[in-house]
C-alpha cells in the first residue's frame, strides 16, 4: 500500500461546543465537511464512490441520496469505536489500491446533544459482559483510563506533573489556533486547581466535549498528482492490535507490562515497517488526547522513548511546539482545540504536511497520526508531502 | 477525608449467559467463584466459552477465599451523571484475586478512608446484596488481620 494514495481534499464544520450545532443534523454536519472536503480537492461530489469509516460510520445510502452521489462502489466500517479514526485512511486506501473504488471519503463526526460521551459508558446495553462492570460505577472512558494512569504512576514514578506537560503543552498550540475551542492560555496553578474527576485525572486531562464533523478525501496517487492541493501521501495506515489488549478498558486482565500502555505496540510496530521508517524520522505527530496519561502510554508504545520513560519525555520538553524534537498535537489537539474522535488529528496531519497548519513546523514532512486508544482494533497512519 | 462509599446502585445492570450464569448464581450464595479450565487451569473473568490458552471448553469453577490486593484503583468524588452526588465519593478498583492465577475482577473498595488507598493494599471480600436476592455483588474493604 506504500505511497500509492494520497489524501487530497479536506473539509469541516467548525467546532462546536457540547449541543451548539443544533438545529443542524448530525447527517448536514457530516454532508457539509464533505462537500468541502471535496470543493478543497478540487472535486465534484459526483466523483465520489467510495466511504471508508470506523466507530460505525455513518448510513452510505442516506449520504448517497442527500448528497446526490451517483454510484457507490465501496462502503465499509472498521469495527470498534475511535480506535480506527487513524486506520479508516488505510481501509480507504485498500479499497483504492485494489481497484474497487476511486474517491473514498473518510469522515468522523460527533453531536454529543442527547449523550455525553463523558458517561457513554453508562449508557451501553445490559449485555453479559458488561455486568462485570457497570456495578464498580465506571461510568466513563475517563474513569476508566485513570485506573491505567494510577498503574502508569506505580510502575514507573510518573506524576501529575508529567499529566500537566501534556495539558500545558497542548493548549499552548490551541492559543494561537483561531479554530480551537479553548484558547485561554493556562497555567501550571490553573492545571492544579482543576477539579479532580477521576483521580488521578482532573478537568485538564479530558478531552473536550465538541460537536462537529471532518472528512477527508483519499484517491490514487497517479490522480492526485492532477488535483488542486499538493498531495499527501499516505505511507501506511494499518489496524489492529494484540489479544493481550483485546477489550482493554472493558476487560482490565491486560498482562502486567501492557496494562499501562496506549495498547498501541503492535500496530505501531508493523505501521514503522510498512511505511519504512523509524520514530526518529517522524517530525511531527498527531496523537489521539482523549486523556493525558495516554497520550504519554502511546509515546511510549510508538517508540519516542523507552517503555516508562514517556512521563519524563515529556518533562524534558520534547513534545513542544516551541523547541521540542517532535512537536505534538500541533493544533491544540482534543484537548484545547477540538473533539471529533481523532479526525481532528488526521485534518492536522495533512495541514502540516500541505505547510498550510496555523502552528507551522518548520519543514515538516513526515507526520504520525494515532486512532484512539480503546478496545482493538486501535491504529496508526503515517504521512509524508 | 472521606470514607469510600457504594456507586449509584442502578448503574448495575445484570445480564447473563450460559457461561455467565454459574458465577451469578454463585454470588446469590456469596460465593465468589472462577472459571479455571479444566485442561490448562487458566483462570479467565469474565467466564467465557473457550479458554484462550488452549480452547477448552470445560470449566472448573473454583471457590476463592475473597482474599484479594488493589491492583489499581480511582477515585470518583465528582457527579457526572444526574443522582450520583449522594454516593461520593466511590472508588473503583481492580481487584487481583488470590487463588486465581492473576486474574484481575472490576469492583469497588469501600468503608476505607479514600487517602488510606494504595495499590497493593490487602483487602477482603464483602458482599452487597440487591434488593431481590437473586444475586449479590462482590466488592471489597481493607483486610484488618493482615494489618
Amino acid at each position: 500500500m506504500r505511497d500509492k494514495t494520497a489524501i487530497v481534499g479536506l473539509g469541516a464544520t467548525p467546532y462546536y461546543r457540547r449541543g451548539a450545532s443544533a438545529p443542524q443534523t448530525m447527517e448536514e454536519l457530516v454532508g457539509k465537511s464533505i462537500l468541502a472536503a471535496v470543493d478543497d480537492a478540487g472535486l465534484s461530489i459526483r466523483d465520489v464512490d467510495g466511504f471508508a469509516y470506523f466507530a460505525g460510520g455513518f448510513d452510505t445510502a442516506l449520504l448517497a441520496e442527500t448528497l446526490g452521489i451517483p454510484e457507490i462502489r465501496f462502503s465499509a466500517t472498521l469495527t470498534g469505536t475511535g480506535g480506527g479514526s487513524a486506520g479508516a485512511i488505510g481501509l480507504a486506501s485498500s479499497a483504492i489500491v485494489s481497484g474497487q473504488a476511486d474517491v473514498v471519503v473518510c469522515v468522523g463526526a460527533n453531536q454529543q446533544g442527547a449523550q455525553r460521551y463523558g458517561s457513554i459508558t453508562a449508557a451501553y446495553p445490559a449485555t453479559p459482559e458488561n455486568a462485570f462492570f457497570s456495578a464498580s460505577g465506571l461510568v466513563g472512558p475517563g474513569h476508566m483510563f485513570a485506573l491505567l494512569a494510577r498503574r502508569h504512576m506505580h510502575l514507573y514514578g510518573t506524576t501529575r506533573e508529567d499529566f500537566a506537560e501534556v495539558a500545558l503543552s497542548t493548549r499552548a498550540n490551541a492559543v494561537t489556533n483561531p479554530n480551537a475551542t479553548l484558547r485561554k492560555p493556562m497555567t501550571r496553578d490553573d492545571y492544579f486547581n482543576a477539579p479532580m474527576l477521576a483521580d488521578p485525572h482532573c478537568l485538564f486531562d479530558f478531552c473536550l466535549e465538541n460537536d462537529g464533523a471532518v472528512a477527508t478525501i483519499v484517491t490514487s496517487i497517479e490522480r492526485a498528482r492532477d488535483l488542486r492541493q499538493k498531495p499527501v501521501r499516505v505511507l501506511a495506515s494499518n489496524h489492529g492490535g494484540s489479544r493481550d489488549w483485546g477489550r482493554s478498558i472493558y476487560w482490565m486482565n491486560m498482562p502486567d507490562e501492557s496494562f499501562a500502555s496506549s495498547g498501541h505496540a503492535a500496530v505501531a510496530k508493523r505501521l514503522y515497517a510498512a511505511a519504512g521508517v523509524e520514530p526518529k524520522d517522524i517530525d511531527n505527530a498527531q496523537i489521539y488526547d482523549h486523556f493525558t496519561s495516554q497520550v504519554i502510554m502511546q509515546l511510549e508504545d510508538y517508540g519516542f522513548c523507552a517503555k516508562g520513560e514517556g512521563g519524563a519525555f515529556v518533562r524534558s520538553g520534547a513534545i513542544r511546539l516551541d523547541g521540542g524534537s517532535l512537536p505534538v498535537n500541533t493544533d491544540g489537539g482534543q484537548l484545547s482545540c477540538g473533539y471529533v474522535w481523532g479526525m481532528t488529528h488526521v485534518r492536522e496531519a495533512v495541514e502540516q504536511l500541505r505547510g498550510t497548519a496555523v502552528n507551522q513546523v518548520p519543514d515538516a514532512r513526515l507526520a504520525l497520526v494515532t486512532g484512539g486508544p480503546s478496545i482493538i482494533p486501535v491504529s496508526g497512519l503515517i504521512l509524508a508531502n | 477525608m472521606a470514607i469510600a462509599k457504594r456507586p449509584p446502585p442502578e448503574l448495575f445492570k445484570l445480564s447473563t449467559n450460559s457461561w455467565t450464569q454459574v458465577f451469578w448464581d454463585a454470588t446469590a450464595r456469596h460465593e465468589l467463584v472462577v472459571a479455571r479450565c479444566t485442561d490448562c487451569g487458566h483462570c479467565r473473568i469474565p467466564p467465557t466459552p473457550f479458554c484462550p490458552c488452549c480452547q477448552s471448553q470445560r470449566i472448573s469453577w473454583t471457590v476463592l477465599s475473597g482474599d484479594a490486593e488493589v491492583y489499581s484503583y480511582t477515585v470518583v468524588a465528582r457527579a457526572i451523571m444526574p443522582g450520583m452526588d449522594d454516593h461520593l465519593p466511590y472508588v473503583p478498583a481492580i481487584i487481583t484475586l488470590d487463588g486465581a492465577g492473576g486474574a484481575r475482577l472490576i469492583s469497588n473498595v469501600v468503608d476505607v478512608e479514600v487517602d488510606d488507598i494504595t495499590v497493593g493494599m490487602r483487602l477482603t471480600l464483602v458482599w452487597d446484596d440487591l434488593p431481590d436476592g437473586s444475586v449479590a455483588v462482590p466488592r471489597f474493604t481493607a483486610a484488618t488481620a493482615s494489618r
